[in-house]
């Protein structure tokens, strides 16, 4: 055991791991986040409210249906993506050729709506969500005590994200995806389509965010409001990382995740707002983000 | 000069149904007390300031903020706060709350004004979030208890402010004299301006002028004026807490202003009505008024764009 600067290393290491594991669900809302604006335009404010959705289908699966948390986390994206897909159908189509705020506005108003209903009928308590058994326990690493779900929500998480980022950059259909992003017009002109691909897009950033939702529940508790403050320091990385770079999301993501643990640690009273600082200062030194092509 | 002549006439007549819209308001918020409780009406106004300093912002510069709960929320503890233990009379409290208002709008301006669109929204949303949790940290705001008990105090030392009549009166004289600021900012070179920029940013930086500059003025402007809602709004209910700097509030200000119509002088006015209105026959239905407010939020932005003053001027061809 060795200590720094006055704090335990099991502090210091436990509050980095949270960092981590908060980076994680950074870096997926706001990978998330890039994905659809980039296609869409539309700032998705709904994202939190959808990334509460993830937890709580995880929820409903155990508790009505028996089905744990590997059924969670393949069904729970892939329901609340496809209830995605019906908003993008139903509300978000009519938007694209109007200024990006209606966009902003429209979703905002939707994760109302869900967050409302969900406070509705399970008040402002968390539900607990249990760790799925072939994931509990953990490794005594000498300096720190590693639990098991934890190191499994950073690798899972890392392992999505370097995968989107793969198929994004790397992929014809990815390059399909980046030629539609710069010019749809002209992508529509060689016979793609375009309009099935927004959706499609759309579809897939929501599943990443109940992705994250439902590798949350486990961590912290499934509730209503779990989503709302989250998707304001979600926000604050988006402007420090700038959309235009999938790379870039990930790691101000990650970093940012640490550098909030790091402020856990030395000076708690600032960590809720260490995100926000950086941005500031971000904004007075890059305007454009780390990332970020230009406003 | 035959097409002079029309335009002037045009413009005669357009100011025409201003000032009869405006006198038309003043007297019905004159005897308005007859028929609808003084406290009802004054926060109904306060938030009706709230919401045309946010449109000043929007609709005639085409800035979208998502953190004005900021201005609104900081301004009435520091106005609370100076007549509580300050112990200053009600017009320096309400002037203190103001200029902590601009100060603060200066900051969060000129940072915010660094990035455009959507980002500027993000920028303010996260930046009022930062000032969120100060004043849930910040002692002299007392947490979740908020500043309780502000004495009204007597306004320039004569008026007695617990009486609700003169409350009332005072109310509406910062509303009205608020309100005709605006509409005289909207209606100067410089509100010209701020028009070219949102109708056109690059043109207007290439016709000279320092758009950054005009931006940043607009936003200090709205920042007060959403101060002085706020400052006021704590004297009136006696009261300054939490909810008036959380991101809800924030939303809030948007709906009322797009219900009654973004860019239109009397929109945020009906807008605010229409909200407090609505909110005070839904405080039994407990969190279903998310519901409703969410659901308000997807209708107007679907098929309402141009908000309650937007269609009936357009249905009575004028410009309200």
């Amino acid at each position: 055991m060795f200590e720094l600067l006055g704090i335990s290393s099991q502090a210091l290491f436990g509050q980095l791991l949270i960092g981590l594991i908060n980076g994680s669900f950074y870096a997926l809302l706001s990978l998330g986040l890039a994905v659809i604006f980039g296609m869409l335009n539309i700032i998705n404010f709904t994202h939190g409210a959808q990334y509460m959705l993830g937890a709580f289908t995880a929820y409903f699966l155990l508790q009505y249906a028996g089905l744990g948390y590997w059924w969670a986390i393949v069904l729970a994206p892939v329901v609340v993506g496809l209830s995605g897909i019906i908003v993008e159908r139903l509300f978000l189509q009519w938007l694209y050729k109007l200024d990006h705020l209606y966009g902003l506005l429209l979703t905002f108003g939707l994760a109302l709506i869900f967050e409302g209903t969900f406070r509705n009928f399970f008040g402002s308590s968390g539900l607990p969500y249990s760790v799925p058994s072939a994931l509990q326990g953990g490794q005594n690493l000498g300096f720190m005590f590693l639990p098991n779900y934890r190191a499994w929500v950073v690798v899972f998480s890392l392992a999505v994200c370097l995968t989107t980022w793969f198929v994004i950059e790397r992929t014809k259909l990815g390059s399909y995806l980046r030629a539609a992003t710069e010019n749809p017009t002209l992508v529509r002109a060689f016979g793609i389509n375009v309009p099935r691909m927004i959706t499609l897009t759309y579809g897939f950033g929501v599943a990443l965010a109940a992705l994250a939702g439902v590798m949350a529940a486990p961590v912290y508790n499934v509730s209503p409001q779990m989503g709302a403050n989250l998707i304001i320091v979600v926000f604050a990385v988006v402007v420090i990382g700038g959309m235009g770079s999938i790379m870039g999301a990930i790691l101000t993501g990650f970093g940012l995740g640490l550098i909030e643990g790091l402020t856990k640690v030395f000076f708690p009273e600032a960590s809720n707002t260490v995100i926000f600082i950086i941005m500031a200062i971000v904004l007075l030194i890059r305007p454009a983000g780390l990332f970020g092509r230009g406003a | 000069m035959q097409r002079v002549a029309e335009l002037n006439k045009e413009h005669a007549v357009r100011a025409y149904g201003e000032v009869i819209a405006f006198a038309a308001m003043a007297c019905l918020l004159i005897i308005a007390p007859a028929f609808a409780y003084p406290v009802f009406l004054m926060k109904a106004l306060c938030f009706a300031l709230f919401a045309c300093a946010f449109n000043l912002l929007i609709g005639y510069v085409g800035l979208l903020s998502f953190g004005h709960a900021l201005f609104f929320g900081w301004a009435s503890y520091i106005s609370a706060h100076a007549a509580k233990v300050w112990g200053l009379p009600p017009e320096l409290a309400i002037l203190s709350g103001a200029v902590a208002a601009a100060g603060l709008g200066a900051i969060v301006g000129s940072l915010a004004i660094r990035r455009q669109g959507i980002y500027f929204a993000m920028i303010t949303l996260a930046l009022a979030q930062m000032m969120y949790f100060f004043a849930v940290q910040a002692p002299f705001t007392h947490g979740e208890d908020g500043i309780q008990a502000v004495p009204r105090g007597k306004l320039f030392g004569i008026v007695d402010l617990a009486n609700q009549t003169n409350m009332y009166i005072t109310v509406l004289v910062i509303f009205l004299g608020c309100f005709l600021l605006i509409y005289r900012i909207i209606n100067s070179p410089f509100g010209e301006v701020l028009k070219a920029i949102r109708e056109n940013e690059p043109r207007a930086i290439s016709l000279g002028y320092r758009s950054e500059r005009y931006k940043l003025v607009a936003f200090v402007l709205s920042a007060t004026f959403a101060g002085v809602a706020g400052a006021t709004k704590a004297l009136v209910f006696q009261l300054a807490s939490l909810t008036d700097v959380d991101w809800p509030m924030s939303g809030e200000v948007i709906l009322m202003t797009l219900v009654g119509g973004l860019g239109t002088l009397f929109g945020p006015v009906a807008g605010a009505f229409f909200m407090v209105t609505l909110e005070n026959y839904l405080t039994t239905i407990g969190q279903w008024v998310f519901v409703v407010q969410g659901s308000i939020f997807v209708v107007c932005v679907l098929l309402f764009r141009r908000g309650i003053v937007g269609e009936l001027g357009q249905l009575l061809r004028v410009k309200l």
